[in-house]
């Protein structure tokens, strides 16, 4: 009963339970509200180009007026690629306005690459727009309260929208330029541009116009191919919309695409010749923060990608120095990912959200960390995905790190060859190819050619060493003429040296035969160069992704000093360092739960034996046994058996005599009442079971093993000398003669019979009880047995038999113990129950009549 | 009259030497250890006779099962670790005590008497040793006939492709071996657990693998997020990391530790319940 009311509840809660995770996880979320519009804005330098720019507007989940955030796109994307971001954004209560920007999607003009004239003009007339919008917070007439975000183009417009709009309030840009100049000329030994390597296969992805540009939405949510699809299609509409120079040429529709024809004529012209003109050099300049020093003065959240080949750490280095100039809060953040692949899209959602929480709803949202580096932290086992931790620390170091470690460097002057045509090339990374790759680990693709490089090494590290920021070397280049070299550091260990992040530092040297001394800065990376492993400072002639001399050479690099200066950032920690706090609670919380659940109603009752009952085999006093249904198996029975006697229990099947007997082995617990054997009480497992042999409800042997073998191990089992077994006495009682030696699978019915009785009898026991001895045997062996028991009784040994046949208890028993339902009916001689059974009806006194009669009458 | 008692002592009732030789002569061991120990020749002729030169390059761990002994062995532990382990442990510790009442001979071991505690702890440590054995005669094996069949290689890792030297990681496996046993011990406690509830013994044995199996396919629903972690077989992938070149413990430490807390709980329920219980069978 009580077992048939608890399963309907239990499978109700795990129905419920089953029911309300599915819900969770299916549950349609409400769709977020969106307004598009088309934007028409008036810019140029002259103020008289007419661009509609195509928008949507997301009102605040919530209703009311809320700060307002503008989204910008990535280079190659639109509207569409940030329209998750802004969901995710209305949804937390920010009115979001998202736009393609000019000479993308389908808002008409040119590409002018976040140009004063012309995309910075256009934001602010976007955010004089959303100052007319009802759901919008105002801090004054005409000025919203807002934030800006966006990565890698839209990144730099946020740049520079902050520092032309005052009415900008916060901003969060993404793996973007401080000097676009610098990205694409970079120059390791801090000569500028103008000096620098042209960042070939970047810059053609860049200006190539492809609407399938990696760039697209790059860092922020995923560019989806409709939305590229989209941008391609609606090209020809747009261009032909435009009222730029140039409309209407076809040649220069296929040469420049959307680009602004100055944009293209200058990209033409640095592409052919490789290098940096001056007015190519002020073009990219005006379209960077670079040329706006001191002018950004809002809290700025600057998100960089440590994997990024296009704009490196340094660049938001550049930028956090000069917003942190003007005493503006900034806060920098080296995230798992950048242009070349990867990326922790929830985690930088999380934080764009904490940022605007805390300047735009000024909701007393915490400061975040100064600096946060994400760092590897193995792989989660259960998912095989990388975890990434973040190491923070309350101060932005810089690519200086907050100490510099010395690390000897030793080899040889080295010669290298620059290839002639510039093939063929090493590698570092491939724009593009690294989101496609994935995770390669630390190895990538980077490949030097060989005769190509020149390689300084380390002696193995004797502790690990975290790097952070940019390392530099001094080198010595002897030979004559401009050389272009690629400088990178690895990490040997084994076969294969890795590369960190695949990134490369290029260089231009005039090389002299007393040998050009020139200070390298190398990339900028965060790694951990373990114990035993060796840096390796590698500079090589040829690298795929930049433009290349054409004309071959022979030069010599040596080291000037034979060291590397490393930036370590020592507060840089991660929270979660060390094993989860569960993992030691939980066991031993567990270990607890466990003593409790096994010291908890521990029944320690070491009962004293009752002398007086010594030399009583057996004494039952009100013994009683309950069913599961209450029913009563044994009701209050008692009795007693005297030594030497043949005990008979006797009643019709169900009377409770296999109850009782399994209570005197202590294989079920009495609800009342107590057995004693020789004054000892029962108890599971109590010593005193030693001198009781059992044999109840049939046999019990392992099948596989012999007749001999399971008796010897049942008697090695009871842990008692061998010499006390007899078995040869048990043996021969079992009568199996060769059948003993054969697996107990095999045997008869009445085989086993008899060999569990024979198991009984193992010890000679002082007290035995068996349970049906008879059943199974044929009418001689059944004389046997009877035999074999009045023998054993004889020598002062004690049995009990139960039956259910009358005649055997008659013919076997000295006395007997008539049960009925589980109740005492007689007990006494078996003479004495004849008798009275005489006296009763007259008739031959056989015990059958006593028998039907007594449970006649109880019945 | 007396001297039965005399000789009696509850602490040296049913000795370790016994219950081996009770459960090792059984049939169901003797084939589940076959099982084991054949396991791995049976992969290497299947990689022998179906060796198809266009995987070459993959990354695989199955494809790079014939790179060598030490990939074979890696390869042969992640596809038997799953299931077939798993089988072999719920076998030892669920037949162990529902065997017994199976048998009928459980009622005669304990009115011997073999006190129950003593009774479960003899015949869990056996269970135990068992499991371990098993645990341990997979990678071994497979150590064996892969270094036959494949040579003795440095290892490469899947995924990477990475070389790992052969010496560093040999020591390494000992790791795995180790974590394995230590991630089986839910399974066993488990099985164990069922084993003292029940006189079937197919029912404990498939009740531990269905949890198994459960747990696995709820394991899937990433929907759960972190409450996934404490699945008793979210970690059990997790020595994988010990043959990484970077050894990682994280994921074996929480591992281990969910494992340890889960058996200890169960196992002492077991004892509880096995106190208390009224033999019937």
């Amino acid at each position: 009963m009580r077992f048939a009311g608890r399963r309907p509840v239990a499978f109700a809660m795990v129905a419920l339970l089953v029911a309300g995770v599915a819900a969770w996880v299916l549950w349609p979320s409400a769709p977020v509200r969106a307004l598009d519009r088309k934007i028409t804005v008036v810019d140029g330098p002259r103020d008289d180009q007419r661009v509609t720019l195509d928008a949507t507007f997301f009102p605040p989940e919530g209703g009311g007026r809320a700060p307002v955030v503008l989204l910008a796109h990535g280079f190659g994307g639109s509207k569409r690629s940030v329209r998750a971001e802004a969901e995710r954004l209305a949804g937390q209560g920010y009115a979001v306005l998202t736009w393609s920007a000019r000479g993308f999607g389908a808002s008409t003009g040119q590409i002018a690459l976040n140009s004063p004239d012309y995309e910075v003009k256009d934001v602010r007339q976007l955010i004089d727009w959303v100052a007319g919008r009802p759901e919008v917070l105002l801090d004054g007439p005409g000025d919203p309260r807002l934030g800006m975000a966006g990565g890698s183009y839209g990144g730099a417009i946020s740049l520079m929208a902050a520092a032309y709009d005052r009415r900008i309030d916060a901003i969060v840009p993404q793996i973007t330029w401080h000097d676009l100049a610098d990205a694409l000329f970079p120059d390791a030994t801090g000569r500028g541009p103008e000096q620098g390597v042209f960042k070939r296969m970047w810059a053609g992805l860049f200006f190539g116009m492809g609407s399938g540009s990696p760039l697209a939405g790059a860092g922020l949510g995923a560019p989806g191919g409709d939305d590229a699809a989209g941008a391609g299609g609606e090209e020809g509409e747009a261009g032909a919309g435009a009222p730029g120079a140039g409309a209407g040429a076809a040649a220069g529709d296929v040469r420049c695409g959307r680009f602004l024809p100055e944009i293209c004529r200058m990209y033409e012209e640095v592409a052919e010749s490789g290098r940096a003109s001056a007015g190519a050099v002020e073009t990219l300049r005006r379209s960077s923060p670079v040329s706006v020093p001191g002018r950004i003065r809002v809290p700025t959240l600057l998100i960089q990608g440590q994997r990024d080949s296009l704009f490196p750490l340094g660049h938001a280095d550049a930028n956090a120095r000069a917003i942190a100039a003007t005493g503006a809060p900034v806060e920098v953040a080296w995230f798992a990912g950048g242009h070349d692949g990867g990326g922790e899209p929830d985690w930088v959602a999380e934080r764009t959200t904490r940022w605007f929480d805390r300047w735009l709803k000024k909701d007393g949202s915490p400061a975040g960390d100064a600096f946060t580096v994400t760092r590897d932290g193995g792989r989660d086992p259960g998912t095989r995905r990388p975890i990434q931790l973040h190491a923070t620390t309350a101060r932005y170091a810089g690519l200086a790190g907050t100490e510099r470690r010395t690390v000897p460097l030793a080899g040889p002057e080295q010669q290298v060859a620059t290839p002639p045509g510039g093939a063929p090339a090493g590698i570092s990374s491939v724009p593009g190819v690294g989101s496609l790759l994935g995770n390669l680990g630390d190895a990538g693709l980077a490949l030097d050619m060989p005769g190509q490089s020149a390689a300084f090494q380390s002696p193995p590290l004797g502790a690990p060493l975290e790097v952070t920021g940019a390392s530099s070397v001094q080198v010595k280049v002897y030979g004559e003429g401009e050389v272009t070299l690629f400088a990178k550091l690895y990490d040997v260990a084994g076969a294969r040296p890795a590369l960190p992040q695949g990134l490369v530092a290029p260089l231009r040297v005039t090389a002299t035969a007393a040998g050009t001394p020139v200070t390298v800065a190398l990339p900028a990376i965060d790694h951990r160069f373990e114990a035993g492993h060796r840096l390796r400072v590698v500079l090589t002639t040829s690298d795929l992704g930049y433009a290349l001399p054409v004309a071959g050479a022979v030069h010599r690099i040596g080291l000037a000093a034979p060291a590397l200066s490393v930036p370590v950032v020592p507060s840089l920690r991660a929270a979660a360092a060390g094993p989860a706090w569960w993992t030691w609670a939980l066991p031993l919380a567990a270990l607890a739960v466990a003593a409790g659940l096994l010291l908890a109603g521990r029944t320690r009752r070491e009962e004293e034996p009752d002398p007086e009952l010594a030399e009583v085999p057996l004494q039952i006093t009100g013994l009683t046994k309950r069913y599961r249904d209450g029913e009563k198996a044994v009701d209050d029975l008692s009795f007693r058996v005297e030594q030497g006697q043949v005990l008979g229990l006797l009643g019709p099947n169900g009377a409770g005599k296999t109850t009782t007997m399994r209570m005197m082995m202590g294989l079920i617990h009495p609800d009342a009442g107590e057995i004693r054997i020789f004054g000892h009480r029962v108890t599971p497992g109590a010593p005193v079971l030693a001198r009781l042999g059992s044999f109840v409800e049939g046999p019990g042997f392992l099948p596989h093993l012999s007749g001999r073998e399971n008796l010897e191990l049942y008697w090695r089992a009871t842990g008692r000398p061998a010499e006390e077994s007899h078995l040869a006495e048990a043996l021969e009682i079992a009568g199996l003669g060769a059948a003993l030696e054969r697996a107990v699978r095999t045997y008869s019915q009445g085989m086993r019979q008899r060999l569990a009785i024979a198991q009984a009898m193992l010890g000679l026991p002082d007290l035995l009880v068996l349970d049906e001895p008879t059943n199974g045997l044929d009418p001689p062996q059944i004389a046997e047995m009877r035999r074999v028991l009045i023998r054993y009784a004889a020598r002062g040994r004690t049995v009990i038999v139960s039956s259910h046949l009358l005649a055997e208890v008659e013919q076997t028993c000295g006395h007997v113990v008539v049960m009925n339902r589980g109740r005492l009916v007689a007990a006494g001689p078996v003479g004495d129950l004849l008798g009275r059974a005489t006296r009763g009806n007259g008739s031959s006194g056989r015990l059958e009549d006593v028998f039907l009669e007594l449970i006649g009458d109880k019945a | 009259m007396t001297a039965a008692t005399q000789s009696y002592s509850p602490g040296r009732t049913l000795p370790l030497r016994v219950e081996f030789a009770r459960q090792l002569r059984r049939r169901r061991t003797m084939v589940m250890f076959g099982v084991l120990l054949a396991l791995p020749w049976v992969l290497v002729v299947a990689f022998l006779v179906g060796r198809s030169p266009s995987q070459a390059g993959s990354l695989r761990i199955s494809d790079l099962a014939t790179q060598g002994g030490l990939n074979f062995a890696a390869f042969t532990l992640s596809v038997s670790a799953t299931l077939l382990m798993v089988v072999a442990v719920a076998l030892f510790c669920g037949d162990t005590v529902a065997g017994e009442a199976n048998w009928s001979s459980l009622r005669y071991l304990l009115a011997a008497p073999v006190p129950r505690a003593r009774l479960l702890r003899q015949k869990l440590i056996v269970a135990l040793a068992c499991s371990a054995a098993s645990v341990i005669m997979v990678p071994v094996m497979a150590l064996l006939a892969g270094t036959l069949a494949f040579g003795w290689n440095d290892i490469r890792l899947p995924g990477t492709g990475e070389g790992v030297d052969a010496a560093t990681v040999l020591p390494r496996f000992a790791i795995v071996i180790g974590y394995v046993m230590i991630s089986q011990l839910v399974v066993a406690a488990l099985a164990f657990l069922l084993s003292v509830s029940t006189d079937s013994p197919l029912g404990a044995v498939g009740g531990a693998v269905g949890l198994v199996i459960v747990s696995n396919i709820v394991q899937a629903v990433e929907a759960l997020g972190a409450a996934r972690e404490f699945l008793p077989t979210f970690w059990s992938t997790a020595w994988l990391d010990a043959l990484a070149p970077e050894l990682d413990w994280s994921g074996m430490i929480k591992g281990a530790s969910l494992s340890v807390t889960y058996a200890v709980i169960l196992v002492a329920v077991a004892f509880r319940r096995f106190r208390g219980k009224d033999v019937v069978s």
